[in-house]
């Protein structure tokens, strides 16, 4: 099945840092598209004005399929703006030492698999990229790796989200309207629902 | 595992399923929507030919954009009018009800679902928007979501979720003179961290939560999210029924009796099990100003700002970042910080009850003409109840401008924006670096008495010199 989600393989662009905010991601001024069209440009754009060596400007870190980063990444607004941004610029997978609940569940729904790590491997993974910027990486969903050149680390993922990628079914929204049916039964044992009638 | 919480006994109720996945699939008692993130929700919907299956459930208005000087249409910045209209539209095709400035209703959505009766005890809300924890208040569980999942909520009335645990924080003895809910929560935070809620749903409790008018428990509530934990709630008690009784969407007579029994039920029980639990004494809170950019780079208004050697790992990093942005340093008073503009406002802080302690404050004074003030009311509702007090008249003597509802200068998405290095003193949310719309503005959060007192003296001002006089 295309949506399935097994092996993810290509460079990485290390962004360094706890608590990296959805505003940071993106600015909210880009919130008044009315599509995520073109969301990409967006991704860190202010910070990337003020900051002249920006990684995501690094241009041996072109065509990355992976974002290295570092707690709470993905913190402060719910907007699904950012992990679009991040999808729609090229990256597939991100590997962090933990990510804000709004934003796994946004990466989650739009199919873009999260992984942490040990905060010992992930600043490992940092510094080897910033080091060696052209490392390639493959991230294995099966074995729960990130392995390089020979050389692997362990990553962690929500057993059910892993389970998603691997069958393919992320893409939930089918699987949430066949049960509606079941939802009307749910809605109609709530007091709420009902008037509080018993 | 917790057992027996408020947070468990509506899950339990709401569960419809338990996905493939291993995931849950949630039914949502209320869905809250707005402007900006769902315009490419309702595209899905027209792309999978579906309806909203539970319309009646559904309930719309605009804040985010929405200009406070002018509201007259079409409005002057463009895409907003188009964000607008393409609400509009999706409204009207898909049968949503919209609480527009026509139905004189329309606010900041985290201020008119507790307002209105909407948002009840008992509930699973959802909305697109992060400070959906704030209607934990009314004893509900608040969900902030994505755009997607708006879609799903829309087509199904459910999202994808798993079970959290629980975390009892409970503020206890009584606060000084002062000192506001704001505070308390800028506390917890601080003690807890911003990463420390990852992973819970923060049951807020003791003397002080139990104390406290739901006004004020909406403003604890809704930064849970800046502590990590993406939802927080109270207990409902006689308060919140008291709250209730007799608003808009409250069951009304005999259903509002039936009504108080559930909602007695679903509380924590004496006998509740929890994952953790914090014990904060209230007496030892003092106004709480951030200083830094994030909301747990916060001090008391009489401390001097931490040492980089308090914080630890990548901790250190964001407090150097913090101090470069903010252009403090470790050692200094954090009092007296000048300040070129004071916003009272937000979903945090823009009811009757936060304008009220404001204009307690500011009465007889002026602002300091350094400062440019903005009063933002959270809705039409807020705006007109403030009127019929005088209240406006109280900021407008001052010398502070009186607005329309909307989100204002919590986040850069209207013409209420900080420019180039401003610096603010802000009762909103989030300190983060650009959120108020300038990359280099600064700024401060703290409550409603700390930001009228700021702006009376031109620079962070402890409201405890000036409460009550």
């Amino acid at each position: 099945m295309s949506d399935e989600i097994r092996r993810i393989s290509g460079r990485a662009i290390p962004m360094p840092g706890d608590d990296i905010d959805t505003d940071r991601i993106t600015p909210a001024r880009f919130l008044t598209a009315l599509t995520f069209t073109g969301m990409e440009k967006a991704l860190f754009c202010d910070e990337r004005e003020h900051t002249p060596d920006h990684p995501i400007d690094n241009s041996d870190y072109k065509g990355a399929k992976f974002l290295f980063v570092g707690k709470n990444f993905g913190s402060g607004s719910s907007r699904e703006h950012a992990p679009q941004a991040i999808k729609r610029y090229g990256i597939d997978a991100i590997v962090g030492i933990s990510f804000a609940e709004i934003f796994a569940g946004n990466s989650q729904a739009i199919g873009m698999p999260l992984m942490t790590a040990s905060p010992e491997d992930v600043q490992r993974l940092i510094a080897l990229t910033q080091k060696k910027p052209k490392t390639e990486y493959t991230a294995d969903l099966e074995s729960l790796t990130v392995s390089w050149g020979g050389e692997s680390v362990a990553v962690e993922m929500l057993e059910e989200r892993r389970q998603s990628f691997l069958k393919g079914n992320w893409n939930v929204v089918a699987i949430l309207r066949s049960n509606l049916p079941r939802v009307r039964e749910v809605a109609e044992k709530l007091p709420y629902v009902n008037n509080f009638q018993a | 595992m917790s057992e027996r919480t408020l947070y468990d006994k509506i899950w339990d109720s709401h569960i419809v399923t338990r996905l493939d996945s291993g995931e849950y699939q949630l039914f949502i008692g209320l869905h809250l929507i707005h402007e900006v993130t769902t315009p490419q929700a309702f595209a899905s919907l027209k792309e999978h030919g579906s309806k909203v299956a539970f319309p009646d459930r559904t309930v719309a208005t605009a804040d985010h954009i929405t200009p406070t000087l002018s509201q007259l249409r079409p409005f002057k910045d463009d895409q907003a009018e188009a964000m607008m209209l393409a609400l509009e539209r999706n409204v009207d095709e898909f049968g949503v009800r919209f609480l527009n400035w026509d139905s004189g209703m329309q606010g900041i959505v985290h201020v008119i679902g507790p307002e209105l009766g909407l948002s009840q005890p008992g509930m699973t809300i959802a909305c697109g928007d992060s400070h959906t924890s704030t209607h934990g208040a009314m004893g509900s569980l608040g969900f902030g979501v994505g755009t997607t999942e708006v879609g799903f909520v829309l087509e199904t009335q459910t999202i994808v979720l798993n079970r959290l645990k629980v975390h009892r924080v409970a503020v206890d003895g009584e606060l000084g003179r002062g000192v506001f809910a704001k505070d308390v929560i800028l506390r917890i935070i601080h003690d807890l961290g911003i990463k420390g809620g990852l992973g819970y749903a923060y049951e807020y409790a003791g003397e002080v939560i139990e104390s406290m008018a739901m006004e004020d428990r909406m403003t604890v509530c809704n930064m849970s999210v800046e502590g990590g934990a993406r939802i927080g709630y109270v207990n409902p008690d006689e308060t919140t029924y008291a709250y209730l009784e007799g608003r808009e969407f409250s069951p009304k007579g005999e259903d509002f009796d039936r009504a108080k029994e559930y909602w007695k039920s679903i509380a924590s029980g004496p006998d509740a099990v929890y994952d953790r639990e914090t014990v904060i004494d209230g007496r030892t809170i003092e106004p709480m100003v951030t200083w830094g950019i994030n909301p747990g780079h916060s001090a008391g208004i009489s401390e001097k700002l931490p040492s980089l050697g308090s914080f630890t790992g990548e901790d250190v990093k964001t407090a150097e970042q913090g101090y470069a942005h903010m252009a403090l340093k470790p050692g200094d008073a954090i009092a007296g910080t000048k300040i070129d503009v004071a916003f009272l406002g937000s979903c945090t802080n823009s009811r009757i009850s936060d304008l009220r302690e404001g204009a307690k404050i500011i009465k007889g004074y002026k602002v300091n003409p350094k400062v440019k003030m903005l009063v933002v009311p959270g809705s039409q509702r807020v705006k007109a109840r403030a009127e019929k007090e005088g209240l406006h008249e109280i900021f407008l003597e001052a010398g502070a401008e009186w607005r329309e509802a909307g989100c204002s200068m919590c986040l850069g998405m209207n013409e209420d924006k900080l420019f180039g290095t401003e610096r603010s003193i802000s009762t909103s949310n989030r300190n983060f670096i650009g959120r108020q719309g300038s990359p280099r503005g600064r700024t401060h959060l703290g409550s409603p008495a700390t930001v009228a007192a700021s702006a009376i003296e031109g620079c962070l001002a402890n409201p405890a010199e000036m409460a009550g006089e």
